[in-house]
């Protein structure tokens, strides 16, 4: 027991590898993570050509391939290229995009539970599109442009109210508990205003679903992270530090508050374009960076492995949902949903001991 | 003119004065130790010396110039500060925490050079916890974390060094040790060190400059030997004792007065 012990702690010491260049530059990664992000990359790509030949006609694999790669006939290639593809790049790109934004507000909250789903910012684009889809009975561009906005208006007024000299941890969970109940009580009072139809509308809308996505959902949510991670991963480091408290990281010389308002807000950004693209899909920002850290087992708010996840995991259960339900029967927002619920029950079942990962 | 200067700052916390239009200087190249009651403000003229808090009139001076107004990095490879009480994030190794120091000198094409590597395990090495490198830090008791702390804030390798009350939860032959690393700190490398401590006997045996805070006042500041008394003892803290010549080291040794004797001063 404890030559086991002693060996995987060796483990992890000579985990981290450096290059260094004559010229002076040198860069440090995580063995681990990086195969962990290597393997889900593999894992999200498998998935999403299993699901490309997955629905009412399936497709075989090697002819989802082919023509992916441009040497298909013309009726596949317009069900694959117009049909299914925008809307396995959508579950990608919200998956992603929640994974990662997930990764962001628990590191910054430091805690498990601040994600941005349970800390209101799902709810918030949600009341957003409510709004569109009860009053307003916008269109479907109009209702993402709610969600966008509500998610946004949402993220402010949680900072500015967790504001007390700096946003720190705990109060931003207590603020953001808050908000989100807000939130859901305007969201039932506005299904209560709606008709029918509206409200049979809002109810899909709300669960999350990936049915019906085109190209049209695809450019602004990949520009959107195509601009964003950059930035964020610029600001990776600084969040590391971030991790040890704010007298520490500010000691350190790292300029505290900014690095939390730039990556809060992208993650707020980026959480408000995935539930404006795919409604608010749960459990993926709150699951996905915890399963990243399990398999990197390394400390630190793992960006890229839960970015990976995410994508992976929106994928899958949106595959699952089709092959256990049929096509576009069951939207993927329930499944994520059901996976998130038993994991958050296992996670308070065998409730990790502290420190460990 | 000294390189860290408080100038006449008042400080606090939202509306409560904690020191008001208080100035101190550090002197270069000394080991300076502030004393004081629980509750005078020690912690909080470290966090005005450090950046860490704004005053909110007066200002702090580094090399000359305004702290507030210079850029975080460019302080933090100055100045290092080794705060009262600190949190390691979850499932940390004390090899990756130690590391961790080294960020004001890194950046994102330099982000672990050769200096980096041989820096965190020099630190590591003079406050004893090399072997504990791959240790997670929560299962360390306080004392070795403590250690791994102050290895932390050296692996910094700043010329002026604040510890906030470094020996606390430390045995006496560690905190004999971290005042020794720090007595070398400050005669070998020249470095500029600040702590605060509450052995009164420590302080006088290690202090190069002696501060003696009260109620976010200087009550007395100066060289163990000239400015540690009965009287300034009793108007600190509030207590009768006896100072009398430590055997060992000649430096003045701090006595309290029996119990008896001390209820009515
Ligand atoms: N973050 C804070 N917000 C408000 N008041 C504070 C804060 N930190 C400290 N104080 C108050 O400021 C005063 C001085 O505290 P400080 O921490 O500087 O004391 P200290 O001299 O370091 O004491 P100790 O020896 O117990 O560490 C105390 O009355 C304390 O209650
Ligand atoms: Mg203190």
């Amino acid at each position: 027991m404890k030559a086991t012990r002693t060996r995987a702690v060796r483990g992890r010491a000579t985990r981290t590898r450096a290059i260094r260049t004559g010229g002076g530059i040198s860069v440090r990664f995580d063995v681990r993570a990086a195969v962990v992000v290597a393997i889900l990359v593999v894992a999200a790509l498998l998935a999403s050509v299993v699901l490309i030949g997955t629905g009412d006609f399936d497709i075989p694999t090697a002819d989802v391939i082919r023509t992916l790669l441009g040497n298909g006939d013309a009726g596949q290639e317009f069900i694959i290229n117009d049909l299914r593809l925008p809307r396995v790049v959508v579950g990608l790109l919200v998956g992603a995009s929640l994974g990662l934004a997930g990764a962001l507000f628990q590191s910054i909250a430091r805690n498990p539970l601040g994600s941005p789903d349970v800390l209101g910012i799902g709810q918030g684009s949600t009341a957003g599109a409510l709004l569109m889809i009860v009053i307003f009975q916008g269109s479907a561009t109009e209702v993402a442009g709610g969600a966008l906005v509500g998610g946004l208006v949402t993220g402010a007024a949680m900072y500015l109210l967790a504001w007390k000299q700096g946003v720190h941890g705990y109060r931003l969970v207590l603020v953001g508990i808050g908000v989100n109940a807000f939130a859901v009580a305007v969201n039932g009072y506005l299904l209560t205003k709606a008709d029918l139809v509206d409200a049979a509308r809002a109810v899909v809308w709300m669960t999350g679903s990936l049915n019906g996505r085109d190209w049209e959902q695809v450019w602004p949510l990949l520009t959107l992270c195509a601009v964003l991670l950059p930035l964020v991963i610029a600001h990776a480091r600084p969040l590391r530090m971030l991790e040890m408290g704010d007298d520490t990281a500010y000691t350190l010389g790292v300029p505290v508050e900014r690095t939390r308002i730039v990556l809060m807000g992208s993650a707020v950004l980026l959480t408000a374009a995935a539930t404006a693209a795919a409604g608010p899909v749960s459990f993926v920002a709150l699951t996905a960076p915890q399963l990243a850290r399990r398999l990197t087992r390394s400390p630190g708010p793992n960006l890229l492995p839960a970015m990976c996840m995410g994508a992976t995991l929106l994928i899958v259960a949106d595959w699952a949902s089709q092959r256990v339900f049929g096509a576009d029967q069951l939207p993927v927002g329930v499944v994520t949903g059901v996976l998130g619920g038993v994991y958050l029950l296992w996670l308070l079942v065998t409730e990790r001991k502290a420190g460990r990962i | 003119m000294n390189r860290l200067i408080a100038d006449d700052v008042t400080i606090g916390y939202d509306q409560r004065v904690i020191a008001e239009k208080l100035s101190v200087e550090i002197p270069d190249n000394s080991f300076t130790v502030i004393v004081g009651p629980n509750a005078c403000g020690k912690s909080t003229l470290l966090r005005a010396l450090s950046r860490m808090l704004k005053p909110s009139a007066g200002r702090v001076l580094l090399d000359g110039q305004a702290i507030q107004s210079m850029p975080a990095k460019k302080v933090a490879r100055t100045l290092g500060l080794l705060p009262q009480s600190s949190i390691a994030p979850d499932g940390i190794t004390v090899g990756d925490l130690v590391a961790r120091g080294r960020y004001p000198h890194q950046g994102l094409l330099r982000q672990w050079s050769g200096d980096d590597e041989r820096i965190v395990r020099e630190s590591m090495e003079s406050t004893g916890v090399a072997e504990l490198a791959d240790r997670y830090v929560d299962e360390l008791s306080g004392g070795q974390r403590q250690r791994v702390w102050i290895a932390m804030a050296l692996a910094q390798q700043t010329p002026l060094l604040l510890l906030d009350e470094p020996t606390t939860f430390l045995d006496i032959q560690h905190q004999l040790d971290v005042l020794d690393l720090c007595a070398d700190l400050h005669e070998e490398q020249g470095r500029t060190l600040v702590a605060v401590l509450h052995d009164l006997n420590h302080a006088a045996r290690y202090a190069t400059h002696l501060i003696a805070l009260r109620d976010g006042e200087v009550l007395a500041e100066g060289p163990p030997r000239e400015i540690v008394t009965a009287e300034l003892v009793r108007e600190t803290f509030g207590i009768r004792c006896q100072v009398i010549e430590d055997p060992e080291t000649g430096t003045p040794l701090v006595v309290p007065a029996a119990r008896k004797a001390r209820v009515d001063a």
